[in-house]
């Protein structure tokens, strides 16, 4: 465990150096044991792969009197279970007219557009972090044969709901937006809806397991299709 | 009861403090980019501190009072026009149902904050009213204003008509230096690299807005090209593959794989959004001690400046 200065009113805790299931539950519980030491000092917290930014009020307490209550904190924390968290299933309709890119990542993988739909969807990812735009989780692991590179040119608008993979992480984009990620598939549950209550349906930690439907299933559940 | 928006400018936002408490979700702060003009702009029409006032960049905006208000715009020098008359800025103006305001082009700096008694009523969304675009979040429709917005304002019929003393008040240059608290990776940054870093002057590049300021000089290697993206706080400055140090303010992404090299202090990152493209920028590196005393002093002075009344 790493804690460093970062700005006049946040500190860096690195609790590991690779993305990993151990270290995901590790940032997990020591962001929730962080939030209860510091209380109200705790302006807000940035969770991710294997990290947490702690920012705190700088004229109500110091970055000595927080480091110690974090290190107290964490001193406290049992070996964090990797099994923990939510399990959220999200459905998705992978096929051609939802995913563009599909058939060129399969044929780069040397596999059939059914053996990266198995692949994608045979895995259990977790949330390791949130950022990019409002409500965009990274998702990882993807298994390495269907690892793909960010696309040399960013496509100007990805559709919302749009399922995409980049090297080992993939992700639902929660709205419309630029984006580079090797789309294979869309989502047709919301992932960022600002009047629902949570606005989220996972939060870092959670794992996410995809579940494939088909098209009249995907339209259904609300599903659009340009 | 509102100000009615004739023509918005280049750009101009609602704002309130800023959204805190909702980077889990992906969202980013907003809010003032100079708070200091801000936190006055407030404090002279007596308004609760995190009362919502209007960003005005660049200038260039007409609104016209639809209520019997108080007015006070505070920041860049923007010429003030009420009904064609000029008015002085960092000063409480009584307005009445027609009244023209406007705001031309900045003569020095380029952020300016118009707020009106009690501030404008804007529904939070995420606990603020802060407006940022990229997300399509806060103000009135998660955009900048309109022609033809109405902003929600309260008929106020008493107001102390306060100004800060022309001596008191922030001079806006052409140059900032940026205290920087060493961090994050600072370690990956060899010690020619940094002194590089904090001893040539920096130039405002054309590629600066309300996510991050990208410089240009010098260039800065670091001996990391990327790394497991983490939490970025405001004012923090990564240097990409090409060197060049993008300081990041309100509107930044919560998170990225850039390596940083520190994170400049709030009170100079205020003044570093007052700079437009060609602005000179150095960088002076300050303990996280001097950067703690820094804001408390800052603070306890602005608590100290009287703010004086015009009475007839």
């Amino acid at each position: 465990m790493e804690l460093h200065s970062a700005g006049e009113n946040a500190l860096m805790l690195y609790l590991g150096q690779e993305t990993s299931p151990a270290v995901a539950a590790r940032v997990q519980a020591a962001a929730a044991a962080i939030e209860t030491a510091l209380g109200d000092h705790l302006v807000d917290m940035v969770p991710s792969y294997a990290s947490i930014l702690i920012l705190y009020d700088a004229l109500a307490t110091d970055h000595l009197a927080v480091s110690h209550r974090v290190r107290q904190a964490l001193a406290q924390l049992q070996e964090a279970d990797s099994s923990l968290g939510r399990q959220v299933v999200l459905p998705v309709y992978y096929a051609l007219e939802a995913g563009a890119d599909l058939e060129a990542l399969a044929q780069r993988a040397g596999l059939s557009p059914e053996q990266v739909i198995e692949l994608h969807a045979g895995t259990e990812y977790r949330v390791y972090a949130i950022g990019f735009a409002p409500g965009f989780a990274y998702l990882g692991q993807v298994d390495e044969r269907i690892a793909a590179p960010r696309l040399a040119t960013p496509r100007l608008k990805v559709p919302r709901g749009a399922v995409a993979i980049a090297d080992r992480q993939t992700a639902v984009y929660p709205a419309v937006s630029p984006g580079g990620w090797n789309l294979i598939g869309r989502c047709p549950t919301r992932m960022f809806d600002p009047s629902a209550t949570p606005c989220m349906p996972v939060s870092v930690g959670d794992r996410v397991q995809f579940e494939p439907i088909d098209r009249s299933r995907y339209l259904a559940l609300g599903g659009e299709l340009e | 009861m509102s100000l009615e928006v004739i023509q918005p400018g280049i750009l101009s936002l609602l704002q309130d403090r800023g959204r805190f408490g909702a980077h889990r979700i992906g969202l980013t702060n907003g809010g003032p980019l100079d708070p200091e003009a801000f936190s006055w702009c407030n404090r002279l029409l007596d308004n609760p501190a995190n009362a919502t006032a209007v960003e005005v960049s660049f200038g260039g905006a007409r609104l016209r009072a639809r209520v019997d208000t108080f007015i006070c715009v505070t920041g860049a020098a923007m010429p003030l026009h009420i009904n064609d008359r000029e008015q002085a800025l960092w000063t409480v103006h009584r307005v009445g149902a027609g009244d023209e305001i406007s705001l031309g082009f900045a003569e020095r700096g380029c952020r300016a904050y118009l707020g009106v008694a009690d501030g404008f009523t804007v529904a939070p969304s995420f606990g603020s009213s802060a407006t940022v675009m990229r997300e399509s979040i806060g103000g009135l429709h998660g955009d900048k204003l309109r022609s033809g917005d109405l902003l929600p304002c309260a008929a106020v019929e008493q107001r102390k008509r306060r100004y800060l003393h022309p001596a008191s008040l922030p001079h806006y240059h052409d140059q900032v230096t940026l205290r920087v608290i060493p961090g994050y990776q600072q370690a990956h940054f060899s010690r020619l690299q940094q002194r590089r870093f904090f001893s040539h002057a920096y130039m405002v590049s054309e590629r600066c807005d309300r996510m991050g300021y990208r410089l240009e000089g010098p260039a800065i290697q670091c001996d990391l090209e990327g790394i497991l993206s983490e939490g970025i706080c405001a004012g923090a400055i990564q240097i990409p593959a090409d060197g060049q140090p993008i300081v990041l303010l309100n509107d930044r992404q919560t998170i990225g794989g850039y390596p940083k090299i520190g994170s400049a202090l709030s009170l100079d990152t205020a003044r570093l959004a007052q700079l437009r493209p060609g602005g000179t920028v150095h960088f002076a590196p300050i303990s996280p001690h001097g950067a703690h005393n820094a804001l408390h002093l800052a603070h306890s002075q602005a608590l100290r400046k009287t703010m004086l009344e015009h009475r007839d």
